[in-house]
C-alpha cells in the first residue's frame, strides 16, 4: 500500500467531512470527489447543496442516489433564449418530477430555487406539504404558478425564511396568499413579490412584517399603497434591501410628509429597487439613504429624467452595482463615473423597446465608466452606437471584466465613426480581459471577431451571438480555441454543417448549443445524434402545415442540443423532436 | 410562427432612395461591408431588417423600424412590465416643416425629440448632409455657407439660437436652411 493510501486510512471519515465542509465552491466539491474512492464517496454523503445548469441532463433518481443528504437543489430549465421569446410555450422544464422524487425518497430539503422552469400550483402545494424543514424558494422567471400555489407556502412552511419571486409571470387570483402566514410565522428573512400585479391585504402585510423581528429583505410590488410602506418601514427600520413598488404622491401631502421622516431613519437600508411606478418629485425623499446604498436598481422606473437621475447618484457614492435605464444619458454616466468609484456592476436597460429606439447613451458613456470606475467588473448595456475606438479604451481601462455584454440596438450597426466592423474592438476586450467568463458581442461582426475570441478567450464559459459571422470559419474558431466553454448559444448567423460536424466531441464538454436561424440542415443534425449518443439534438419545428419530417437537406430553424445521461426527454412536447 | 417572407428582397433600395443633399453631392458610400448583414433576409430567415442600411449612413432616424423577434434582447418579463411613458410625450410633439434651399423637397422634425440647439443642429446637417459653422452671438455661424434660420410667430426670419432653447421650441413655425449670399445678412461669417 502506497503511503497515500496509508494516510488516507488513519483519516476517520468525520474529519474528512469536517474538512469537505469549508469547501463552498461546487467546483471545488467536484474535484475532491475526483481524487480516490473514499473521497468520492465521503464528499458525495456530505453534499448539501446540488446544482443542476439544466434539468434534462440528469434526473431526480440519480442526483439522489449519488448525493443522499441534500438539503439545497438549484434546477435550470429552459434554454437562456426563452427570456427573448425564441422557444415556444410548452416547450418543457417542469418541475413537478423533481418535486415528486424528492417527497418520495425522504430528501430533506430545505431550499429550492428554480431559473426558467415550469411550476404549478400542484407543485408547489406538494412542495410545501413535504418537507417540513423547508426555509428558502426562489423563482427566478418561471411561470405556471398562481397566488394559490403561494397561499400553500405561506399557509404550510412553518419555518419559511426566504420567498424569492423575480421577474416571473404569475397568475394572480387577487386572493389572500399573503394573509395565509399564520400568526405563528415569525422567521421570514427575505421575501420579494415584487412581481406580482395584485393587491396583498395591507394590515396583513403590516403585521406579518412587525412579528418577523429578522427580516432583512422585503421587495413589495406596484399595489402596496404609500401609507402602507410607511408603516411598515416604521416596524422594520433593520432593513437591507428594499423595493419600494410603486412610489407615487403628491409631495405636498401627509402621507409623504411622513413617509420622508420615515426613510430618514432607514439607515441600514444598503440595496433599493423597484420604482415600479415613480414621481420623479418624491424622489428627494430618497436621499437621504443614498449616502449608504451599494446597490440601485431603477430599470423599471418610468419616465425620470436624466437630471434627476444624476441628482439622485450623485449622492451614492459606494455603490457597487447599478442598474438602470439608458434615459441617464452619456451625461449621467460621466457623473456615475465621477461619483461611483466603487461601482463593480453596471446595467444599462432600453428604455424605449416598441419604439424606434432613441437610446440615449452611446458608446461615449461606456468609455467614461470604464475612465471613472477602476472595479467595473460586469456591464451589461443597450446603446445606439459603438466604436472600435471606444471598446479598445474599455479594455484598457477595464481589464478585469468577467461579464461583458454589449448590445446595438441595430444588431449589425458598424463602427459608427469607421464604417468597420466592430471585431477589432471586441477583440481588444477579449485580449485583455483575461478572466473573462461571458460575453455577449453585437454589431457589424465579421469571422476575425471569433478568431479573436477563439484565441484569447481562455477562461470564456458563455457566449452569446446574433448576427454576426460570415462563413462557418467563425464558429470554428470558437470551438475550437474556447477550451472552458459551456454555453454557446446562436441565432441569425451563418454557421452551417461544417462548423456544427467538425468536432462533435465538444458539445460533451459543454452544457448547451442552441442554434437558430443559422444554416445547418436537418440531415446534419441527424449525424450528429447519431454520433453522439449522450447529447439529446432537439429540433423545435414551428411550421405547422409540415407533414412528416423535413428532408436532410432543409434547414433547421431551431436546434437545441446538450450532453445528458439520460437520454431523450419522455415530456417533449409534439413539436420538439429529440432526433 | 408562420414563416415571414420578406418580400422587400425584391425592391432595389438604392434606386429608390431618396437623398436630400443638395443635386451633386455624393453621400460617402456605405461600405459593402453593411450589405453582407442584409444577407439574413437572403437567407430567407425570419428577421426582417430592411432598413439596416439606412441606419449605416448616419441618419437621424436610428434603430430599424421592422421589429426582429427577440430583439433587443429583453427579458419578456421587462417589456411586458415596464410601464412606458414616453408615448404621452410622443403625442404633443411640435413637428415643423424643414426646408433647405436647393433641395427638392421639406422634410418635416419634431422639435421635442431634441434637448437643446446642439441636437436640433446636428440633427439638421445629418439629415441634409451638410456642415453648419460655429455658433457666435456676434458673428451667427462661422464657418460654413449654410446658415440655420426659423420663422417666427411674427413671420420674421431669424436665426437659430439666439434665445433660450425653451422660447425658440414655442415660437418657431417653421425651419429654414439658407445657403450662400442669402444667408449672408442673417450674419454669416464666410
Amino acid at each position: 500500500m502506497c503511503l497515500f493510501q496509508c494516510i488516507m486510512n488513519y483519516f476517520p471519515e468525520e474529519v474528512l467531512e469536517h474538512v469537505f465542509d469549508f469547501l463552498t465552491s461546487l467546483r471545488d466539491r467536484n474535484a475532491v470527489s475526483l481524487v480516490c474512492k473514499s473521497w468520492y464517496n465521503v464528499e458525495r454523503c456530505s453534499r448539501k447543496k446540488v446544482f443542476i445548469g439544466n434539468c434534462y441532463a440528469v434526473n431526480p433518481e440519480l442526483v439522489i442516489a449519488r448525493f443522499p443528504r441534500f438539503q439545497s437543489l438549484t434546477l435550470k430549465g429552459k434554454p437562456h433564449f426563452a427570456d427573448f421569446n425564441l422557444v415556444p410555450h410548452d416547450w418543457g422544464g417542469y418541475v413537478q418530477p423533481w418535486i415528486e422524487a424528492l417527497a418520495k425518497n425522504g430528501i430533506s430539503l430545505e431550499e429550492l430555487r428554480l431559473k426558467r422552469m415550469v411550476v404549478s400550483d400542484e407543485s408547489l402545494e406538494l412542495l410545501s406539504k413535504s418537507f417540513p424543514n423547508f426555509k428558502s424558494l426562489t423563482l427566478v422567471s418561471c411561470e405556471g404558478f398562481s397566488t394559490d400555489g403561494l397561499a400553500a407556502i405561506a399557509s404550510n412552511c412553518r419555518y419559511l425564511r426566504e420567498l424569492d419571486l423575480q421577474e416571473n409571470e404569475v397568475d394572480d387570483h387577487k386572493g389572500h396568499w399573503l394573509s395565509c402566514f399564520p400568526d405563528s410565522c415569525t422567521s421570514l428573512v427575505s421575501l420579494n413579490f415584487a412581481c406580482l400585479k395584485g393587491e396583498v391585504n395591507a394590515a396583513a402585510l403590516e403585521r406579518l412584517i412587525a412579528r418577523c423581528r429578522n427580516l432583512k429583505s422585503l421587495r413589495l410590488n406596484h399595489a402596496v399603497p404609500l401609507e402602507t410602506l410607511q408603516k411598515i418601514l416604521v416596524q422594520a427600520p433593520q432593513l437591507n434591501d428594499l423595493g419600494i413598488g410603486s412610489f407615487v404622491s403628491d409631495p405636498y401631502t401627509e402621507s409623504y410628509f411622513k413617509l420622508k421622516a420615515v426613510l430618514q431613519k432607514c439607515k441600514s437600508v444598503k440595496s433599493l429597487s423597484g420604482f415600479l411606478d415613480v414621481n420623479p418629485r418624491c424622489l428627494p425623499s430618497i436621499y437621504p439613504i443614498c449616502t449608504n446604498l451599494t446597490s440601485l436598481n431603477l430599470s423599471y422606473a418610468p419616465g425620470i429624467q436624466s437630471n434627476d437621475l444624476i441628482k439622485l447618484i450623485i449622492r451614492c457614492k459606494k455603490l457597487e452595482r447599478l442598474w438602470i435605464l439608458d434615459t441617464i444619458g452619456d451625461k449621467g454616466l460621466e457623473v456615475v463615473a465621477a461619483t461611483c468609484k466603487e461601482l463593480q456592476e453596471l446595467r444599462v436597460f432600453p428604455s424605449d423597446l416598441h419604439g424606434v429606439g432613441n437610446a440615449a447613451v452611446t458608446e461615449e458613456g461606456l468609455v467614461a465608466i470604464s475612465a471613472g470606475c477602476p472595479k467595473l467588473n460586469s456591464i451589461l448595456y443597450f446603446c445606439q452606437q459603438m466604436t472600435n475606438a471606444a471598446l479598445i479604451t474599455v479594455a484598457k481601462n477595464c481589464p478585469n471584466f468577467i461579464r461583458f455584454r454589449l448590445c446595438t440596438l441595430n444588431p449589425v450597426i458598424p463602427d459608427a465613426v469607421t464604417n468597420q466592423p466592430l471585431d477589432d474592438g471586441f477583440g481588444a476586450i477579449v485580449q485583455s480581459c483575461k478572466g473573462l467568463k461571458r460575453l455577449s458581442v453585437s454589431g457589424l461582426l465579421t469571422d476575425q471577431v471569433f478568431l479573436y475570441i477563439g484565441m484569447y478567450a481562455e477562461q470564456l464559459e458563455m457566449l452569446s451571438i446574433g448576427f454576426a459571422g460570415d462563413s462557418d470559419k467563425g464558429m470554428l474558431y470558437v470551438l475550437n480555441g474556447c477550451k472552458k466553454l459551456k454555453k454557446l448559444e446562436i441565432r441569425d448567423s451563418p454557421f452551417g454543417n461544417m462548423a456544427l460536424l467538425s468536432d462533435v466531441g465538444k458539445y460533451e464538454t459543454m452544457r448547451s448549443l442552441w442554434m437558430s436561424s443559422c444554416e445547418v440542415t436537418y440531415g446534419a443534425c441527424k449525424t450528429l445524434a447519431e454520433k453522439m449518443p449522450r447529447l439529446n439534438v432537439e429540433i423545435i419545428n414551428e411550421n405547422e402545415e409540415m407533414e412528416g419530417r423535413p428532408k436532410d437537406k432543409h434547414r433547421v430553424e431551431k436546434m437545441y442540443l446538450y450532453r445528458t445521461l439520460v437520454g431523450a426527454r419522455k415530456d417533449a412536447p409534439p413539436f420538439v423532436w429529440t432526433l | 410562427m408562420e414563416s415571414v417572407m420578406s418580400h422587400e428582397n425584391e425592391l432595389n433600395f438604392k434606386a429608390t432612395e431618396l437623398r436630400l443633399g443638395l443635386p451633386g453631392t455624393e453621400i460617402s458610400a456605405a461600405k459593402n461591408n453593411n450589405n453582407k448583414r442584409a444577407s439574413p433576409e437572403e437567407n430567407g430567415s425570419k428577421c426582417v431588417i430592411s432598413s439596416a442600411k439606412s441606419s449605416t449612413e448616419n441618419e437621424t432616424a436610428p434603430a430599424p423600424k421592422a421589429q426582429i423577434v427577440g430583439w433587443p434582447p429583453v427579458r419578456s418579463y421587462r417589456k411586458n412590465n415596464i410601464i412606458q411613458t414616453k408615448k404621452t410625450e410622443h403625442e404633443t410633439g411640435i413637428y415643423v416643416k424643414v426646408s433647405m434651399d436647393g433641395a427638392p423637397y421639406l422634410r418635416k422634425i419634431d422639435l421635442k425629440v431634441y434637448n437643446g440647439y446642439q441636437e436640433l443642429l446636428k440633427a439638421l446637417e445629418t439629415m441634409f448632409k451638410f456642415t453648419i459653422g460655429e455658433y457666435s452671438e456676434r458673428e451667427g455661424y462661422k464657418g460654413s455657407e449654410y446658415a440655420p434660420a426659423y420663422e417666427d410667430k411674427d413671420g420674421d426670419l431669424m436665426l437659430v439660437g439666439d434665445v433660450p432653447w425653451n422660447m425658440f421650441m414655442s415660437s418657431c413655425k417653421r425651419l429654414r436652411i439658407m445657403k450662400g449670399s442669402e444667408a449672408r445678412g442673417l450674419g454669416c461669417g464666410v
